[in-house]
């Protein structure tokens, strides 16, 4: 099945923001109110500051025309505003040191309280993700490369965390900022605001242009990195066959073509986002010198100011000085925060890009469950009577509630009935067609047949891993529809083609099976699976540590391992879908007796490579294209002389 | 690790000289940047004295506005520029060391032996190749931006403050080794914890990709609510640390304010007193003292300026931290000798095919007590079938490796052709050795790219005759585009027994004195197997070919089977011979023949 590819990097479904921002104030609204406010104190305190520094330096020139001290006594000091205001340098200062005291405090509360919300969303997110993971269809696996959904944990929640904690609350700021400094600047002069807004428009088309540019360059870095790296991997990988057949030089001339691809988008991507920043703040020093110059024109040549308080500020020659600085400063400032911002584009386009990958698996549809019978342990009487029991015995029954309230109970046996059954993996491929199988309890059902024939389809059609299209599986009589999908699982032990094993250690590992085992019994599992010998012999014995899904072990130990796992299950029905593949014949016979005593008395599925492995079934099921194409015992098959005759005598290849 | 770090700046080559310059045009911004703020003190100061409009070009106490306006428009251009450059050639010299460290680190890996190769894993290999080079380059490209600037602004504008403020530079004296003190405490603090957190992140990651790929176990075991229980818990614990983190972090941001702004006080308020003490007031401006007020507002923008390098110089620290760990990993590959190298004055030519053995003795490694194979000794006739069986781990791959030098014996000597395998050229030894793996590798491309491996040159018809004697020519002539048919990564659109017959085709195609073949007929059915050998035997009667195998139907016929058994040879004799003499070849045939045998 091909891989679905997941959203391209670089877009974002629309809504993403909206939906990200409504989760985030459901859970943190406090946390977020109070960061806005501190926020806003901040970007106040900042603008506030610079008037009141600016009214220092006209409280000084006040004080140098009227000759008095400017530390002592008040004396009459009109600002930029208009307004005039008894004062001196030193309470200058004072409130100058206040509105700093409360600046200062007013951005480590926002700027902590936003990494805390940060880091507590992500991990909801994160937890959210995983959870709804857990409970999507095998189908999900199937269709999504699984690279791709492990780069959600990492890449994608890393982009999410960028865009909380660093882009919106630059994005607020960014906007606070340029309200007050515009109405600032309103308020002193239209026309070098005027002068601002031309700068400003000219800065958004550079980070339009350029930022756009450079985001198209990043997507091409970004594909040709996946090419690089695949060939890195792919060689890394065929490493061995590349020395043996002297390849060495042929290869990495291939690499580096692709690599100089790379190279040089990469390097236009970066050159882009270098240039930004000079580009941004140069313009941000023109402004600064226009300005100052339409200042000067103004308050020169004696042209009529405009400005929203009506008080012409410029063509006063008292306070003509201030008001420049003032300007001067609100325009850098300006600049400044827009040059900040322009950083963080490319982030938030990453941001929303990589939230609307993760909300994609979150609104994909979980696994659906409507069974109402359970699995209980069961205890029985000397008379034959049973009755439910919390502990586990090896006895099981099916539970369910009739309408009228009273429980019935039923033995499970272990009778596996597919009835005419039809299955696609896309709705329209019938993988498997017209399939019917009666496996009677403690009977052993063989599965034969290519890759592709459609075995492991069919024993994960009996624990539901997907659903059938047509027909009807019934597990003691009771359609497996109606069985609660957990409790049908817990039923059937499985030992999977792929022996996939958990960081843990080795007992960890077994007790998987069965999370309230004992060791004993683990070990008891270990040594009817074959596998407690090499346990034993293992550094830490039991205790071992296995990495990374087990790596320091050998294929067939892994699979002696899970072999035990499922032995601690103590599941009624088995499954075991290739299960000792990787072990060589010799141990086979050994692992053999232990798998004969876990099938003892249990409806056993089996699918095998080997022929031997599956002789002694009660029934051989021959697969082909999803059709069952022969079906008996080993004798009745071979004495047809079809395809399990010529499979049996080498004739035929399984592949 | 200092070698380390020369080994991968080795790698600069021909973008040496970009990195060489973009410190300057670097050192050209900082200089303008730090320079400008006191023009413009000066400029603004001059606008306000402004009398009229022929005073834009006349002034009695400096340059005229308009000159200053020129000054600091030409001084923002040369910013401009020197950004723009600056920028463009940070780039190319970072994305170019980038580029050749892979270059070469690709080169490095394909020297390695295979004695090499199995000291780092695959995994370890491919970030040391994707997220390690990109950390150097990122810290790389930082250094040759920042790492002259940021040092040279700090300077730069303490200087200035000097020139301009007078004693208000002490100001800054003060306070930044306060500040720079409060910064490194707070980056220690936090990258401790952040060290120790990403290990717990890469770990929690890996579950969830254990998760993934073993979510068929987690749901057949109904282990769904488990794994949450888990997986939250980790998370929660992560959440708190980068918390912890992040609480140290945040705490930078009020250093920075608390600094920034205490000396806007002070140099307001000193400011203030040496106006008022040292200069009069000439009815509009005060002048003719140690400060003016366009000096002092310039001051505000320097110390500004001064506290923003230091904390760009706290960031580059953490950066090169940071990326160190990377350039470790990189330096360990780059720095690793290849253990098997061309001799000197090489046989450039095999003659024939045969091996010898003589009293080999082999461990993986020097250090490990146990030898992996031990008195190894038997002798190959040119054109002979060898066959090779015993269990897992008894040492069979392990005795045909040393045919080809894919590992060095520890003790004894293996000829090929009557030479020390270590006379020849590696290269004519293994296109004449050819090996045909036990995991096999095709490469994405089409079949034809991947026969190719085998011989460059190798014709149509060539190619077609070796799938037909590897039994593949089915698989081609089943393709509706044949040779050119495409394979994906890992030939993951080809069956098991189909990769393995073109990978003997593959080999065929080398035209080797000895065909060595590990095990790489274990998807084939027993009669393709055996048509195989056939095709082996008839078609190329003069190359050596060794078998190991699994089954005993795939070597019977050999001349001589070598049976392993615990790194030894348990026995060397034909089939017929074995089975009468030898416990282990008559127990694997009794178990196989169950199998395979009784009609």
């Amino acid at each position: 099945m091909p891989p679905v590819r997941m959203r391209e990097r670089g877009r974002a479904k629309k809504g993403t923001m909206k939906r990200i921002l409504k989760q985030l104030f459901k859970l943190y609204p406090w946390q977020l109110i109070l960061s806005l406010i501190c926020l806003i104190f901040n970007v106040f305190g900042n603008i506030s500051s610079s008037v009141f520094v600016s009214l220092a330096t006209a409280a000084l020139t006040e004080a140098g025309s009227k000759n008095v001290n400017p530390f002592i006594g008040t004396y009459p000091v009109t600002s930029t505003f208009g307004f005039t205001l008894y004062t001196n340098v030193t309470y200058l200062i004072i409130i100058l040191g206040c509105i700093y005291i409360v600046g200062i405090f007013a951005s480590w509360t926002w700027n902590r309280t936003m990494a805390i919300v940060t880091h507590k969303f992500l991990n909801e997110f994160r937890k959210k993700m995983f959870a709804h993971m857990e409970e999507l269809p095998i189908k999900y696996f199937d269709t999504h490369a699984h690279g791709a959904i492990m780069s959600l944990y990492t890449n994608d929640i890393d982009t999410i965390r960028q865009f909380i904690s660093q882009s919106l609350p630059n994005l607020i700021q960014t906007g606070l900022v340029s309200i007050f400094v515009f109405t600032i600047m309103m308020i002193t002069s239209v026309w070098m605001t005027l002068v601002v807004v031309v700068g400003f428009i000219i800065m958004l088309a550079v980070v339009k242009g350029l930022g756009g540019k450079s985001s198209k360059f990043f997507i091409k870095q970004q594909i040709a990195l996946g090419q690089v790296e695949g060939n890195i991997e792919e060689s890394i990988k065929g490493l061995k066959v590349i020395k043996v057949f002297t390849h060495e030089e042929k290869s990495a001339e291939e690499f580096d073509k692709i690599n100089d691809e790379l190279k040089s988008y990469a390097t236009t991507a970066n050159i882009h986002g270098n240039i930004m920043m000079p580009v941004m703040g140069n313009i941000g020093n023109f402004l600064y010198i226009l300005c100052a110059l339409m200042g000067a024109f103004i308050y020169v040549f004696k042209w009529k100011n405009l400005s929203a308080s009506g008080y012409d500020v410029i063509s006063n020659p008292g306070q003509f000085a201030g008001m420049i600085a003032l300007f001067l400063m609100m325009s850098r400032m300006f600049a400044n925060n827009v040059n900040q911002f322009s950083q963080q584009v490319i982030f938030i386009v990453m941001g929303m890009a990589g939230a609307s990958r993760c909300l994609d698996l979150i609104d994909e549809q979980k696994e659906t469950d409507d069974g109402y019978v359970y699995l209980c342990n069961v205890k029985y009487h000397k008379d034959g009577t049973f009755e439910e029991t919390s502990e586990h015995t090896h006895d099981y029954a099916w539970k369910y509630r009739h309408k009228d309230g009273t429980l019935e109970y039923r033995p499970l046996q272990g009778d596996i009935v597919l009835d005419q059954v039809d299955f696609s993996y896309d709705g329209n491929k019938l993988v498997l067609e017209d399939v019917s199988i009666y496996a009677h309890p403690g009977q052993k059902i063989a599965f034969v047949g290519a890759t592709g024939a459609g075995k492991t389809t069919i024993t994960n059609l009996i624990n539901r891993f997907y659903d059938i299209a047509d027909g009807k599986i019934r597990y003691d009589g009771i359609n497996i529809n109606k069985i609660k999908k957990a409790d049908l699982r817990k039923s059937l032990g499985m030992v999977l083609q792929d022996t996939n094993l958990f960081t843990g250690t080795v007992m960890e590992n077994i007790r998987y099976g069965r999370l309230e085992a004992t060791d004993e019994e683990c070990i008891k599992a270990a040594k009817i699976a074959n596998a407690h010998d090499f346990i034993i012999r293992l550094p830490e014995g039991y205790n071992t540590m296995l990495n990374g899904d087990g790596s320091n072990l050998s294929q067939g130990q892994r699979q002696l391992l899970s072999i035990a796992r499922a032995a601690v299950a103590d599941a009624p029905v088995m499954i075991l879908d290739e299960a000792t593949s990787s072990i060589d014949t010799r141990t086979e016979r050994l692992v053999q007796k232990g798998t004969d005593q876990l099938m003892e008395g249990r409806t056993v599925f089996v699918i095998a490579h080997r022929l031997s492995t599956v002789q002694n079934s009660d029934a051989i099921m021959v697969l082909d294209h999803g059709h069952i194409i022969e079906r008996g015992t080993h004798d009745d098959l071979i004495a047809q002389k079809g395809v399990y005759y010529n499979l049996y005598t080498g004739a035929f290849e399984l592949e | 690790m200092i070698e380390k770090i020369k080994l991968i700046l080795k790698s600069v080559r021909e973008y040496k000289k970009y990195a060489i310059i973009t410190p300057i045009f670097m050192v050209g911004e900082a200089a303008m940047e730090c320079a400008m703020p006191f023009i413009m003190g000066m400029f603004v100061d001059e606008i306000k004295i402004l009398s009229g409009p022929e005073s834009f070009f006349h002034t009695e106490t400096g340059i005229p506005v308009f000159y200053l306006a020129l000054i600091l428009l030409g001084m923002a251009i040369i910013s401009l520029l020197c950004g723009i450059w600056g920028g463009k050639f940070a780039s190319i010299a970072s994305v170019g060391l980038a580029s050749n460290l892979r270059s070469d680190l690709y080169k490095k890996l394909a020297s390695f032996s295979f004695e090499n190769i199995d000291k780092f894993s695959a995994s370890s290999l491919v970030t040391r190749m994707t997220t390690d080079i990109n950390n150097v380059q990122n810290a790389f490209q930082m250094m040759i931006r920042i790492v002259i600037r940021a040092p040279l602004m700090l300077i730069f504008s303490a200087v200035m403050t000097f020139v301009g403020g007078g004693l208000m530079g002490f100001i800054f004296v003060a306070l930044v080794p306060i500040v720079a003190f409060g910064l490194f405490l707070i980056i220690r603090h936090a990258m401790k914890v952040f060290t120790r957190v990403f290990k717990k992140y890469d770990a929690l990651n890996e579950s969830v990709q254990e998760n993934v790929t073993g979510i068929r176990v987690v749901k057949a075991y109904v282990r769904e609510d488990f794994e949450k229980d888990k997986f939250s818990s980790a998370s929660d614990n992560i959440s708190k640390e980068f918390i912890l983190g992040e609480k140290i972090v945040a705490l930078n941001n009020p250093l920075m304010n608390t600094a920034i702004h205490l000396s806007n006080i002070l140099i307001i308020g000193l400011g203030t007193w040496i106006i008022a003490s040292t200069a009069h007031f000439d009815g509009k401006d005060w002048v003719g003292g140690q400060l003016s007020l366009g000096q002092m507002s310039a001051l505000i923008t320097y110390g500004i300026q001064i506290l923003m390098s230091l904390m760009m110089i706290s960031m580059i620290m953490v950066m090169l931290a940071l990326s160190i760990e990377s350039m470790k990993r990189i330096g360990e590959v780059l720095q690793e000798e290849p253990t098997i190298k061309n001799p000197e004055n090489p046989i450039m030519e095999v003659k024939s095919g045969s091996v010898d053995f003589n009293h080999v003795n082999f461990k993986y490694k020097s250090e490990a007590e146990k030898y992996a194979l031990s008195d190894i000794d038997f002798h190959i006739k040119s054109g002979q079938f060898i066959g090779v069986l015993g269990s897992t781990g008894s040492g069979k791959t392990s005795v045909v490796n040393l045919i080809s030098r894919l590992y060095d014996v520890t003790e004894g000597e293996v000829l090929v052709d009557g030479h020390n395998v270590k006379e020849y050229d590696l290269k004519t030894l293994r296109d004449n050795v050819s090996v045909v793996l036990q995991k096999n590798v095709l490469f994405s491309g089409t079949i034809e790219s991947n026969l190719k491996w085998g011989n460059e040159h190798a014709t149509e018809e060539e190619m077609m005759k070796a799938c037909k004697i590897a039994q593949a020519l089915e698989i081609v002539k089943a393709k509706e585009e044949g040779l050119k048919s495409k394979v994906e990564q890992g030939g993951s659109n080809l069956s098991g027994g189909q990769k393995q017959r073109l990978c003997i085709a593959r080999a065929i195609l080398k035209n080797p004195k000895i065909m060595i073949l590990d095990d790489s007929t274990s998807a084939v059915d027993t009669k393709t197997d055996r048509l195989i050998r056939k095709g082996l035997k008839e078609d190329l009667p003069e190359m050596t070919k060794i078998v190991i195998a699994q089954r005993i139907s795939s070597i019977e016929d050999a001349d001589q089977i070598i049976v392993m058994d615990n790194g030894m040879i348990n026995a060397i004799g034909t089939h017929e011979e074995l089975l009468k003499s030898n416990e282990i070849y008559r127990e694997v045939y009794q178990t196989q023949n169950r199998v395979g045998g009784d009609k």
